[in-house]
């Protein structure tokens, strides 16, 4: 297929328009990407517990399901049926006793790895009809996909090319990975929402620290006045993942004051300013033994793996249409979390999801892009924020847009095939 | 839930025109964008989430609104008006009949259906959320307040943000 103009002449700090609206575009990304040499995150292993569980997912536009065998060993299947393709499991999750996954149109039963175990009248009935006598099973089972998991996520790739999940994602990400996934994780539930809006809109704004204090308003709103908190933006070597983190307030002396010191600042600034009348929704209480109070992770090319306040989340970016993207949040805690922290996270929920306090202006600003940019034949981005080039560490962040160009330098390179194997 | 086990008294006549009198003063309340006095229908030691019914069959706590006293639903409305953007909308909620599940002297439990239609000022209508309130009310000076609001909603892929009180 002929490289889209519209890619062509896209460049990390100025891409074009059309990129947003392109059918075109859209399904090379699907080929390239999303069934090309990367990994997508699909589950958490906390989601997949014991002999027979399943989830059904996406990665990108495809179907999958990531399944726990008999023995234990997890394993990935794209959900068509060999017969006609047809979704084979129907249910979102679940479990299933006896290891079979049918097929409700003709019953074609598959095993949890996605070997095809049975044919119904394969050997026809009294010498009529049935398969070929050569017909053999193993060359008609599901299309298998790589399983490869780091601290309890689980990730997929189609492709035999990806190279090793821990270097795909490079030694900064995962160590950052391994920090919060430091023990067993219970997920506390679901939120879905739908952006009106391509993928890679979101793909940016999670990468875009320019802005989270002049779109997301409720800090300043209620005076909550946080300058002595240190920041930093960490952009993998080619470009594809990001992670901002930014550590708790310096002059508070410890987290317990966090609260109180809140509640002083917004009473001292309230010049104009609200009040909030329950600020416990902004309690922290520290457990990975440092100073991080929010970790914005994003892992190329569908997830983000988040830390606010002790809201934990991997937000999976489901891709429907080339102006529709499902971001899929899963909020956990620890197995051993007590009901008051649990009681305590639900409470951070607050903040963030699809009705949260500084993230639900996210599925507007996509929304926003999506509509101002119809049409635009031509126009092009300005993404120049803190420079023109891509360097691996910004700090302080909220005054460029590096991870924005990291993003598309990765995305490009996939895409122009510049790089056909990842480091 | 089962049929009816008693015929209909004219107590719980009363008392279930009581509670779909609220609801439907409460569903007003907001659609007619008086939210500063939705936390009024509620007591001031409540209980408000808006959870959806995925996590609810799973037995999962997680909730995408959750307040435990009125001074939160009070901090949800200030940030609607004065720091959150989103799309500027009006809400029309079309509620079922109420459902009494308990009528004790410390505990009124009912449950309501919801449809939530939202239009957004291109003036197209959607159907923005349908669900259910479970709800725990008590007496207040002798008038129905909401202890305990649960809005268990069953499109549980949001359209783009929710911002508004269901």
């Amino acid at each position: 297929m002929r490289m889209s103009d519209a890619l062509a002449t896209s460049i990390p700090r100025s891409v074009d328009a059309r990129l947003y609206h392109e059918p075109a575009v859209f399904a090379e990304e699907q080929r390239r990407i999303f069934r090309g040499p990367v990994w997508s995150y699909v589950a958490l292993e906390a989601e997949l517990e014991g002999a027979g569980a399943f989830k059904s997912t996406f990665v990108g536009d495809t179907p999958v399901v990531v399944t726990r065998d008999a023995d234990g060993a997890l394993h990935g299947w794209v959900n068509r049926c060999a017969h006609k393709g047809a979704l084979v499991c129907r249910a979102s999750r679940g479990r299933v006793n006896d290891g079979n996954f049918v097929c409700v149109y003709h019953q074609w039963a598959y095993d949890a790895q996605g070997n095809l175990r049975g044919v119904p009248f394969r050997r026809g009935l009294k010498g009529e009809g049935g398969m070929a006598k050569d017909f053999d099973l193993a060359q008609h089972g599901l299309q298998k996909l790589r399983v490869s998991t780091l601290c309890g996520m689980v990730f997929l790739s189609f492709e035999v090319k990806a190279p090793p999940l821990e270097a795909f994602l490079g030694e900064a990400m995962c160590r950052l990975v391994r920090r919060i996934f430091n023990r067993p994780v219970r997920v506390l539930g679901y939120a879905r929402q739908n952006m009106r809006g391509n993928w890679k809109l979101y793909s940016e704004n999670s990468r875009d620290g320019y802005h989270g204090g002049l779109l997301h308003l409720f800090y300043p709103t209620f005076g909550i006045y946080r300058p002595s908190q240190e920041s930093a933006g960490v952009v993998s070597e080619e470009g594809f993942h990001n992670a901002f983190t930014v550590s708790k307030p310096s002059h508070t002396g410890g987290y317990e004051n966090y609260q109180v010191e809140a509640n002083r600042e917004i009473a001292g600034a309230s010049g104009g300013t609200q009040m909030l009348r329950d600020p416990s929704v902004l309690a922290f209480r520290p457990e990975f033994g440092d100073d991080i109070a929010l970790l914005i992770q994003s892992l190329f090319p569908s997830v983000v793996v988040q830390q606010i306040q002790n809201t934990l989340a991997t937000r999976q970016i489901v891709t429907r249409s080339v102006a529709e993207t499902e971001l899929v949040w899963t909020y956990f805690g620890f197995a051993d979390d007590d009901e008051a922290m649990t009681r305590h996270r639900i409470r951070n929920i607050n903040l963030v999801g699809p009705a949260g306090y500084i993230s639900m202006e996210d599925g507007e600003a996509v929304e926003l892009c999506q509509k101002g940019t119809a049409g635009a034949e031509g126009w092009r981005s300005f993404v120049e924020m803190g420079g023109a080039d891509v360097v691996p560490r910004v700090a302080p962040i909220g005054l460029d847009e590096n991870a924005v160009r990291g993003f598309w330098k990765g995305y490009l390179s996939l895409m122009k095939g510049t790089i056909e194997v990842l480091p | 839930m089962s049929p009816p086990a008693t015929a209909l008294d004219g107590q719980r006549l009363m008392l279930l025109n009581e509670i779909a009198e609220f609801n439907a003063a409460y569903a007003h309340c907001i659609d007619d964008d008086r939210l500063e006095q939705w936390p009024d229908f509620f007591v001031e030691d409540c209980e408000y989430q808006i959870i959806p019914r995925e996590n609810v069959d799973l037995g999962l706590p997680a909730a995408i609104v959750f307040c435990d006293n009125r001074g939160m639903l009070i901090d949800r409305v200030v940030a609607l008006r004065k720091a959150n953007i989103y799309a500027a909308h009006y809400s029309r909620h079309v509620l079922g009949f109420p459902v009494l599940l308990e009528a004790g002297q410390a505990a009124i439990r009912s449950q309501t259906s919801y449809v939530l239609l939202q239009t957004r000022m291109d003036g197209e209508t959607r159907v923005f959320s349908a669900g259910k309130y479970v709800d725990w009310m008590v007496r207040t000076n002798g008038l129905l307040r909401l202890k305990q609001r649960s809005v268990v909603f069953d499109t549980h892929r949001i359209d783009s943000l929710l911002v508004t009180p269901i």
